[in-house]
């Protein structure tokens, strides 16, 4: 049955375009898995503030409406080029807690400097 | 970060032999034993954005780059030639004003007393279209020339907008390169810094550490910059990197802010932090000494 349904989410993400960046298999989802959505358009990231929890895995994905950008998370060593009609996942684990910058790291235009957001990590709460 | 030089690392390396001046900061080495025919010297001028405009950044946009230019012209000494680091024009994405912009910023330097003036791109020119406007009017976007016995290599990285120069002309450096002898006074002239001075704010080049993995095969390597719009010092192994100041508007210390903005204008204190610097280049003992100035005099 796992198998079947690897099979199947690799043939709607052949279909749909959807690209995977970093680690990501059906069978290391998590129940808790965090999963964010980022759109990517001149000059902004939306939402441009994501909070997830440290030590939850959490999978981005990201996707350009308009024209080529790029998503550069430095503290994570994580990057990806987002380009129109292509959803990129990127799968990552946050390890420390924090505030940090992403940018589009793809000059992009007059904008560009101003296109950046904020990654929150906070502190996975203690499970009982 | 780590290897941010400061006034301390900078009087180290005088003692090294390494020769820097830093804002009016004598800080000299190697000695007096240079001839004055193995001395010249050229200017750096870098990110002009001509056609920005913002009042509370700079008010007086149509102006500074005039003021550097005759700033530039009064100089005690004629430089034996003026180099613009990148980002000569303020992006846009109408092709028509690129052009427009390409030729007024053209016009203007026309007027700089100089014999040579050479041009590169920044992100601003040539992201957008991958340099098709710029190379109309300022010509390649990477090249060599030599100059009394300095070999300048003008890198390109960013006609593609990821910042990066790219296999083809990282084969063409090598090419370049292997055609030098080993102790060759090589000037590396680009944009972007080539190392990771803070990628958080995208101030990197991609590919950069193939680059100088490439130029550390040689002894006497020095790189002049902009892009970060502040005076900067950096090594990587024995390559200093330099950063220029911008003629328009400056940028915060790297990692100083959550977010990268421009510092804002100061009427106090205007055109503060803007300028431009000589650079002495002492072929015999290939050290180059760096002299900041402001754009306009008692700043």
């Amino acid at each position: 049955m796992m198998k079947r349904l690897i099979t199947y989410a690799m043939m709607v993400g052949a279909l749909t375009g959807i690209s995977m960046v970093g680690r990501s298999t059906a069978r290391e989802m998590r129940t808790d898995e965090q999963v964010v959505r980022i759109t990517a358009s001149t000059f902004q990231f939306q939402p441009s503030t994501i909070t997830v929890k440290k030590g939850v895995p959490v999978t981005l994905e990201l996707i350009s409406e308009d024209r080529h950008h790029g998503f550069k998370l430095a503290d994570f060593n994580l990057r990806a080029d987002l380009k129109p009609g292509v959803v990129e996942r990127i799968r990552f684990v946050p390890d420390k807690a924090g505030r940090f910058s992403f940018i589009c790291d793809v000059f992009c235009g007059d904008g560009h400097e101003d296109m950046s957001g904020t990654l929150i990590v906070l502190e996975e709460s203690i499970r009982p | 970060m780590n290897n941010l030089l400061n006034r301390r690392d900078l009087l180290k390396l005088a003692g090294m032999g390494v020769a820097v001046f830093v804002s009016g900061t004598t800080v000299r080495a190697g000695g007096s034993s240079q001839k004055e025919n193995e001395s010249f010297y050229f200017v750096q001028l870098s990110d002009t954005h001509w056609g920005f405009s913002g009042p509370n950044i700079n008010p007086d946009s149509q102006g500074t780059l005039k003021k550097a230019v005759a700033a530039v012209n009064a100089l005690d000494e004629r430089p034996d030639f003026v180099v613009f680091t990148g980002d000569l024009t303020q992006t846009t994405d109408d092709p028509r004003i690129r052009r427009d912009r390409m030729a007024e910023f053209r016009d203007i330097v026309s007027q700089l007393n100089v014999k040579s003036v050479r041009f590169m791109p920044g992100e601003h020119d040539a992201s957008l279209d991958r340099g098709e406007a710029y190379q109309e009017f300022f010509g390649d976007l990477h090249y060599t020339f030599d100059h009394r016995g300095v070999h300048f290599i003008s890198l390109d990285n960013v006609s593609d907008p990821s910042g990066s120069v790219g296999d083809k002309q990282l084969l063409w450096l090598q090419s370049d390169l292997k055609q030098m002898k080993k102790d060759a006074r090589i000037v590396v002239l680009t944009h972007r810094p080539l190392f990771d001075l803070y990628p958080e704010w995208d101030w990197a080049t991609r590919d950069g550490s193939a680059v100088i993995d490439v130029l550390l095969q040689h002894p006497n390597v020095t790189v002049l910059y902009g892009h970060i719009h502040q005076e900067h010092h950096h090594m990587t192994g024995h390559i200093l990197h330099h950063a220029a100041k911008s003629v328009m508007w400056a940028l915060p210390q790297p990692g100083s802010l959550p977010r990268k903005a421009p510092i804002s204008w100061d009427p106090a204190e205007p055109y503060r932090d803007l300028g431009f610097r000589n650079v002495e280049a002492k072929v015999a003992e290939a050290q180059y000494e760096i002299e900041e100035f402001p754009i306009v005099r008692g700043q």
